[in-house]
C-alpha cells in the first residue's frame, strides 16, 4: 500500500547524520504488520450495536451489511473488541505465519 | 537598551541579568531554595519590560523543561534555572535534552541532596546528573556567572556542539553572596552572540515536516547502527564542546577584558611540588590558604576546574603532570567510590597521564557548611605528608570536627 504525504518532505541532507533523531519519510509499516492475535467475528452473533466500532483503539473497525469487522492492515491485536462486544461475537485466533 | 555600568548585586542577580542580556524568547522557572531569588528577579525584569520575553508559570520542573523542549523545537532561545529536587523532578525531560540536541541554557543553583532534610548549598545534585550529555560549568565568582551565563548560549549553539549547558554556580555562597560586578552592554553582547538559530537541524515547523525523536533501535533492521550514530554524534558534540568552550572564553576576553579559564585553572602550579584540586566557590577560600601556605614557603599550587563535563582530560593531564601529590576536595560524595565524584575524574586523569601519584579525597562544605581557610590549610598539610605517607584508602570529611 502506498500512502501520499500531505506535503512534500522536508530535505534533511544538509543536517549532518547522527546529530540528532529525526525521520522526513513516511514508513509503510501499518500496526497490522506486528500483530500477533487477530479479531474473528461471529457474523451470525452480531448485532452491529457497534461497540468494538466505539472502542477500538486504532479506529479499524470496518461497517458491513450485517456485521462490523477490522480492517486487518491496521488492526494492532489488541482483543479489547473481543473484551467489550457485549454479544461475545469475537474471538482473538493467534497469527500462525 | 542596558548600557555598561558597574552593580552590586548577588549570585542570582548576576544570573537573571545574564539570562536579560542573552535575550530568551521563552522563560520557564519553578521557584526552589536557593535558587528562589533568580526566579523572582527574572519575573520582575519581565514585569518592568527590561526583559522582552514569554514567561511561562507552569506546575512543576517536568512541565518547565518540556515547554522549553517545545520552544526550542519552535526556534526559540531559552533559559531556566533549577537545582536539588527541582532538578531531581526535571530529571525525564533532562535526561532527553542532549539526544535531542536542544541548545537550552540552565543554571544549577547547586544544592546538596535530601535525605537529610537539607535546603542550603552543596553540589550533590549537580554531581548526580553529570553523564547526560549537558555540558556542566562551575563558577567561582559572581562576576564568573554572569559572564558564563552569556558565553553558554555561544558554546550551546555552535553548530558543532548544539547541546544543553548548565551553567553553575553554589547554592548560599554564591547564590546569596553580594559584590560589586561589571555589567556589559546589551549592543556589545548582541554583537557577541550573534543572531540565533536555533532548529535548523530539528523542528516543530509545518513548512518542513518531519517527524522529531521517532523510534529508533532494536536488535534488527537499521535500528542498531542508526542508534550508535546519535551516541557516537553525542560524543563528538561533547568534544568540540571542548575547543569551542577555550574559543569563546578567548572571545570573551578580547570583547569585554575579563578573561577567565575556560577548562581547568592553573594557579600558582608551575614551581608546585604538590597542589589541591578544587571546583566552584570553594576555591576564592584555597587560593587564600594557597597564598598563606606560600608565604611559609611550602611549594603548593590550586588546580581549579571550571569546566566538568565535557572532562578537559588533556588539560588535566597537564596540570597533575607538574606535581607529585594531589588534595582534590569534593563539595558532593559519590557514594559507590567512598570519595568525590571530582576525586575520581581526577584519578581518571592521573591514569591516562601515566602518572600513579597520591591523591587524596577530601569532602566538605556539605548541606551549606562553610569552607574556610582553616579548611584548606588542613588539606594542605596533608597533601604535603601524602607525598611520603601516599594516600589513605578513605575520604577525609572536613566538617567532621566544626
Ligand atoms: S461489538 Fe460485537 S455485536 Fe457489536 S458490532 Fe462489534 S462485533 Fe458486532
Ligand atoms: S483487536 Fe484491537 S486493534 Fe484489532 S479491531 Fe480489535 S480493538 Fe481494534
Amino acid at each position: 500500500m502506498t500512502i501520499k504525504q500531505s506535503r512534500p518532505p522536508f530535505d534533511a541532507s544538509t543536517i549532518p547524520g547522527g546529530l540528532c533523531p529525526i525521520a522526513t519519510h513516511l514508513t509503510t509499516m501499518l500496526p497490522g504488520d506486528w500483530r500477533a492475535e487477530r479479531p474473528i467475528v461471529d457474523r451470525d452473533s452480531c448485532v452491529k450495536c457497534a461497540t468494538c466500532w466505539m472502542y477500538c483503539p486504532v479506529q479499524c473497525i470496518t461497517e458491513h451489511a450485517a456485521w462490523f469487522e477490522a480492517d486487518l492492515r491496521v488492526c494492532k491485536g489488541c482483543g479489547i473488541c473481543a473484551t467489550e462486544c457485549p454479544h461475545r461475537a469475537i474471538v482473538m485466533l493467534e497469527e500462525t505465519k | 537598551m542596558i548600557t555598561a555600568k558597574t552593580i552590586v548585586c548577588d549570585g542570582n542577580e548576576a544570573a537573571a541579568w545574564g539570562a536579560v542580556l542573552s535575550r530568551p524568547d521563552m522563560v520557564a522557572v519553578y521557584p526552589i531554595t536557593p535558587q528562589s531569588s533568580l526566579a523572582e528577579y527574572l519575573s520582575q525584569f519581565i514585569a518592568d519590560g527590561i526583559l522582552d520575553a514569554e514567561l511561562l508559570d507552569v506546575e512543576g520542573e517536568h512541565s518547565v523543561l518540556s515547554v522549553l523542549h517545545g520552544a526550542a523545537l519552535a526556534g526559540a532561545r531559552t533559559y531556566t534555572a533549577t537545582c536539588g529536587q527541582g532538578l531531581a523532578f526535571m530529571f525525564e525531560p533532562y535526561f532527553r535534552t542532549p539526544p535531542l540536541r536542544l541548545p537550552i541554557v540552565t543554571s544549577l543553583v547547586t544544592r546538596d541532596g535530601i535525605t537529610p532534610q537539607c535546603v542550603w548549598g552543596g553540589q550533590q545534585d549537580a554531581m548526580t546528573v553529570k553523564d547526560v550529555g549537558w555540558v556542566h560549568m562551575y563558577c567561582e565568582t559572581v562576576q564568573e556567572v554572569l559572564d558564563t551565563l552569556i558565553m553558554a548560549y555561544r558554546i550551546a549553539e555552535h553548530r558543532q556542539v548544539m547541546l544543553p549547558v548548565n551553567v553553575n554556580h553554589d547554592g548560599n555562597y554564591l547564590s546569596y553572596g553580594v559584590c560589586r560586578m561589571e555589567l556589559p552592554g546589551q549592543a556589545e553582547v548582541d554583537a557577541f552572540l550573534g543572531p540565533k538559530d536555533i532548529n535548523w537541524h530539528v523542528a516543530l515547523d509545518p513548512d518542513r515536516p518531519m517527524a522529531v525523536d521517532p523510534l529508533t533501535g532494536g536488535a534488527g533492521g537499521p535500528g542498531p547502527a542508526l542508534f550508535v550514530s546519535y551516541r557516537k554524534g553525542l560524543c563528538d558534540g561533547m568534544q568540540h564542546a571542548l575547543r569551542v568552550i577555550e574559543e569563546v572564553h578567548d572571545e570573551w576576553a578580547l570583547r569585554f577584558g575579563r578573561r577567565w579559564a575556560p577548562l581547568v585553572e592553573e594557579y600558582k602550579l608551575d614551581d608546585a611540588d604538590f597542589a589541591i584540586v578544587t571546583i566552584g566557590s570553594m576555591t576564592g577560600a584555597a587560593k587564600d590558604a594557597v597564598d598563606q601556605a606560600r608565604a611559609r614557603g611550602e611549594r603548593v599550587g590550586l588546580i581549579k576546574v571550571k569546566t566538568f563535563r565535557p572532562f578537559p582530560i588533556e588539560a588535566m593531564v597537564r596540570a597533575v603532570s607538574k606535581v607529585e601529590a594531589l588534595g582534590v576536595v569534593d563539595r558532593a560524595v559519590s557514594f559507590g567510590w567512598n570519595s568525590g565524584p571530582l576525586h575520581q575524574e581526577v584519578l581518571g586523569a592521573l591514569y591516562y597521564g601515566r602518572r600513579p601519584i597520591p591523591a587524596i579525597s577530601f569532602i566538605g562544605g556539605l548541606a551549606g557548611a562553610d569552607l574556610t581557610v582553616g579548611h584548606f590549610r588542613r588539606v594542605i598539610e596533608q597533601t604535603a605528608a601524602a607525598r611520603w605517607t601516599g594516600p589513605g584508602q578513605a575520604p577525609i570529611w572536613l566538617n567532621e570536627n566544626d
